[in-house]
């Protein structure tokens, strides 16, 4: 007997040992930096104790730029993402030819390496003396005059970040919510087919309360998964993220532990609890909203 | 309103490619009359559900018409045919409470069939009184026992009134107390509102016991109609004999020789008006009378008592079947110490198919003295 | 509804069908734009890639098409910065990651699963609470215990903070838990070890989870840019995201975005391929990942 329970130790041992070095020790150490003031890389030591980080980055307008940055980004991608993929996922549950070729194109971005694509995004809507680029080409067509698109207006960056964010997770969405669609049960479809109930009425009276519970936990992940948006910023504009202005919150974090303005884990992780805490947030009232409006 | 099917087909593209075609419904016709209860009844695939389908327009025939009355409504879409349609899950919206489920349909209506909310509110009441659920108009599904939930899709399917009212597998998912209660709860209302009404089920029991008329359906072939104990008496063929029936009908083999049914070496019964030949002898359990003196001579297993009546279990060389159970009245005495078991059979519950084709042999049998 | 005469049904029946008719067309066009926008940068970056740097850089107006491919990006992506240095150095990375991984992961499921010993509960109470902690809090000092170590710029250092996952040990536990407690006690009875019995019956019947765990962490090793930033800053340890930022940074010396592009393809082809190979399972994988909440 008390073999056995020593036995059940040693197989979680080696999950427990990583677990405890990359993930709890750091997860309590975070807190401790953030508040240990002056601290000093090189020599490890530290003057106090306080809320200085917090209100040294809170007054950083790198930071600020950032929060603004990632707000922006999570207010347009995570609604426009979401309803785009259910448009797509309710077209795509309507059709029998071509479903699978189609469903096999939409998940390929997810396989695809963020940084080495947002390099194609970068070249497509990137101006420079040789070309305008082909997205400005296509402008032009229309009639519109050329935009810089990668060091160009701050609107026209964020639109490009927005438009690469929202083709990055839309496979997820649409994968999830296609599989959703599919499971409702046919005869609910049969029964309101037979009652004479329109297209649009089935699909909000019947599909949408039927995959909310599906539509929540995708808004819910959507929410933390934008707000911790970094690499594609990286693919589109570079890593001095600060330089052009577009720099997100975890960006902020990574620069100031490492790179150029880097050096400052106290600053870095003061960041990372502020983020912490503005996910937890958004995440509860997320929560608290989804248990009114999903029925069972 | 009358329903009739006139020689409907429906293929099924089958494998992977569409190379082979499934029939799953070949060339029937039927005529279902107005205002009665029809059973359709049939082992599972047997192609019975995909009629049902057809009838309510879910599915398209491949070939063959539809007529409610005197319309053509082959090539209509569900909604224009006024079909109430009673899904095997029952299909209720769980996210709705009752109320909501029973308006579902009334809210679709549009145009000049377009409802007022009161009207609607007070169909929903009757249709739920009609089941007997008004108490329960304020729970959602799962709050709800399946034979409510049953009843709440009965009420509607009946809210808008409809022509036909088709119900498919309804007592499927029930336990066997509740069954019996909500069969008889589906017999009333169809009594009472009169409504031509079918119903698809793969349990014999099921469809005879409320039926006006039944179908059995095998392979997607109709097999025999009409009403249940007319078909269980004289089934046409040994598939319909042994579909309908609890315990199954025994099955033997035997002969017919100079006007006489012989079983082994044992001549059981007079036959007129049949050649000699080979046969399939097909008894019900209860065609058998325990007789000391009987001339069916069997080999006794054992005796089960049920209280009103008790079956008698043996073997016998001219069947196959591990066990043969006959159903005898709990007054009479079998013999357990011997290992013989001796019966008389009733003619009435005695019948003959032929060998090869398993058709019904029309004669006459009469107790052999 | 009783008198509706013949043409009305006729009626009704075409008008349902035009309006489906309709309603199809619309759904297959703007199925197809969304199609087109996800496919064309595939389109271009390919087609950049065999446009010649003289041809590419003499466009003003970016053609659709080429009528002079060239292979010569491909081989200046591979000669001028070590685009094999960072495939393999992916390669070895992806790999070690995902074999420790799933031994660590398969190890802790079992336990929790068949194995009786105390705090078993509140252990995998906490192991799921765990789930919730996001990447960025915990790297910040994952990156001083690296660097304190003298680790960067070494293997360990890029694999070992990502060897566990809570979530897949949760995800192999459920499909475990699957596995009927008979097949268990009959192995028992025969005096089956229990290494035995996990590598000889749990394992072989779990296989499919735990190749979809497996693709899905070969999926996140290949695109892992943000630790491997932190603790590489020597080339010789870049990864394919590294490698190729490096390359838009300071590579070929001047813009040479067709050399680029085959870069990026070179980068993009190994995971398209697993992807067109395992559709089903990865597909399933992330929608089952996906659906855990």
């Amino acid at each position: 007997m008390k073999f056995q329970h020593f036995k059940g130790w040693i197989y979680l041992l080696p999950a427990i040992l990583f677990l405890g070095a990359f993930m709890v020790y750091p997860l309590i150490d975070v807190f401790i930096y953030s508040v240990e003031e002056g601290y000093n890389f090189a020599s490890q030591t530290y003057s106090g104790v306080g809320g200085f980080n917090f209100s040294y980055v809170l007054h950083d307008p790198y930071f600020l730029q950032a929060l603004k940055n990632t707000f922006l980004l999570v207010i347009i991608t995570v609604p426009t993402s979401t309803l785009l993929a259910l448009l797509i996922s309710v077209g795509l549950s309507s059709i029998k030819p071509l479903r699978s070729l189609y469903q096999t194109i939409y998940f390929l971005p997810y396989v695809t390496n963020t940084l080495a694509v947002g390099l194609v995004f970068m070249i497509l809507f990137k101006k420079t003396a040789y070309s305008d680029g082909l997205v400005n080409l296509l402008i032009n067509w229309f009639g519109g005059s050329s935009v810089d698109f990668i060091d160009g207006p701050y609107w026209a960056k964020l639109f490009v970040l927005c438009f690469y964010t929202i083709w990055i997770v839309l496979p997820f969405k649409i994968l999830l919510l296609t599989s959703a669609i599919s499971s409702v049960d046919q005869s609910y479809y049969n029964a309101a087919r037979v009652d004479g109930t329109s297209r649009f009425r089935t699909f909000t009276r019947i599909t949408l309360p039927m995959i909310s519970p599906t539509l929540f936990y995708l808004i819910v992940t959507g929410f933390i998964g934008a707000f911790k948006a970094y690499s594609d910023a990286v693919a589109l504009f570079g890593t001095d993220l600060n330089a052009s202005g577009m720099n997100t919150i975890v960006g902020y974090v990574y620069d100031m532990l490492y790179g150029d303005s880097g050096g400052y884990p106290s600053y870095a992780s003061a960041a990372a609890v502020i983020l912490f805490a503005i996910v937890l947030t958004i995440t509860c009232i997320n929560l608290l909203i989804s248990r009114k409006y999903t029925h069972y | 309103m009358k329903v009739e099917l006139h020689n409907l087909t429906k293929k099924f593209a089958g494998g992977a490619r569409g190379k082979d075609t499934v029939t799953a419904v070949d060339n029937l016709s039927l005529e279902i009359p107005d205002g009665k209860l029809v059973g359709l009844l049939g082992p599972s695939g047997c192609g019975k559900s995909t009629t049902l389908f057809m009838i309510c327009g879910l599915q398209k025939p491949t070939a063959g018409k539809i007529f409610f009355g005197e319309d053509d409504v082959t090539g209509l879409p569900p909604e224009a045919r006024g079909v109430g349609v009673v899904f095997q899950n029952y299909a209720l919206y769980p996210h709705l409470t009752v109320r909501q489920n029973i308006l579902f349909p009334l809210q679709n209506l549009k145009g000049k069939d377009k409802l007022s909310k009161s009207e609607m509110l007070r169909r929903a009441e009757e249709a739920a009184r009609l089941v007997q659920i008004d108490g329960l108009m304020d729970r959602r599904p799962n709050e709800l026992s399946g034979g409510q939930q049953q009843r709440v899709a009965i009420a509607r399917a009946m809210v808008k009134m409809p022509r036909v009212l088709l119900l498919d597998e309804p007592l499927s998912n029930l336990d066997a107390r509740l069954r019996l209660q909500t069969r008889e709860e589906i017999r009333r209302i169809q009594r009472r509102t009169g409504i031509t009404t079918v119903f698809v089920t793969h349990d014999q029991e099921e469809a005879m016991s409320i039926s006006d008329i039944i179908v059995v359906m095998k392979e997607g072939v109709v097999q025999q109609t009409g009403k249940p104990q007319d078909v269980y008496d004289n089934p046409v063929n040994l598939f319909v004999a042994k579909f309908l029936g609890t315990p199954p009908i025994n099955v033997f083999e035997g002969r017919i020789s100079s006007g006489k049914l012989v079983m082994g070496e044992d001549a059981v019964l007079n036959v007129s008006g049949a050649q000699d030949c080979d046969v399939i002898v097909g008894i019900r359990p209860e065609g058998f009378i325990p007789d000391e003196k009987g001339a069916l001579r069997c080999t006794l297993t054992g005796v089960e008592v049920m209280g009103r009546d008790k079956s008698v279990i043996f073997t016998s060389p001219c069947s196959k079947a591990p066990s043969i159970r006959a159903v005898v009245n709990a007054e009479s005495v079998v013999d357990t110490s011997s290992h013989e078991v001796r019966f008389t059979l009733r003619p009435g519950k005695v019948l003959l198919f032929d060998k090869t084709t398993e058709k019904r042999l029309e004669c006459e049998l009469s107790q052999a003295q | 509804m009783n008198n509706s005469t013949y043409e009305d049904y006729s009626k009704i029946e075409r008008s349902v069908s035009l309006r489906r008719r309709i309603f199809n067309g619309i759904t297959y066009f703007l199925l197809s734009v969304w199609a087109v926008a996800v496919l064309f940068p595939f389109y271009w970056m390919i087609l950049t890639s065999v446009k010649s740097y003289g041809e590419y850089n003499s466009e003003y107006i970016p053609k659709f098409f080429t009528a002079t491919p060239t292979l010569e990006n491909y081989t200046e992506a591979f000669t001028s910065v070590p685009l094999g240095r960072y495939l393999l150095n992916t390669l070895i990375f992806t790999v070690l990651t995902t074999a420790i991984m799933m031994v660590v992961i398969t190890l802790a499921a079992y336990a929790f699963d068949r194995l009786e010993f105390r705090g078993k509960n509140l252990v995998f109470t906490a192991f799921l609470s765990l789930m919730m902690i996001p990447n960025e809090l915990v790297v910040i000092t994952n990156y001083v215990t690296v660097t304190e170590m003298n680790m960067r710029n070494t293997f360990m250092g890029l694999i070992l903070p990502s060897v566990t996952s809570v979530f897949y040990i949760y995800l192999l536990r459920e499909n475990f838990a699957q596995v009927p407690d008979t097949l268990y006690y009959a192995a028992k009875v025969d005096g089956t070890s229990d290494l035995k019995y996990l590598l000889k019956v749990m394992v072989p019947i779990c296989r499919p989870t735990l190749i979809t765990i497996g693709i899905l962490k070969v999926i996140e090793c290949w695109n892992s840019y943000v630790w491997p930033r932190l603790v590489t800053d020597d080339p010789d340890y870049y990864l394919v995201s590294n490698g190729i930022q490096e390359i838009r940074e300071n590579g070929f010396g001047r813009e040479n975005i067709p050399a680029m592009m085959a870069a990026v393809v070179v980068i993009s082809v190994p995971l398209i391929l697993l992807f067109l190979i395992f559709r089903k399972k990865i597909m399933e994988g992330v929608s089952r990942g996906g659906t855990k909440g």
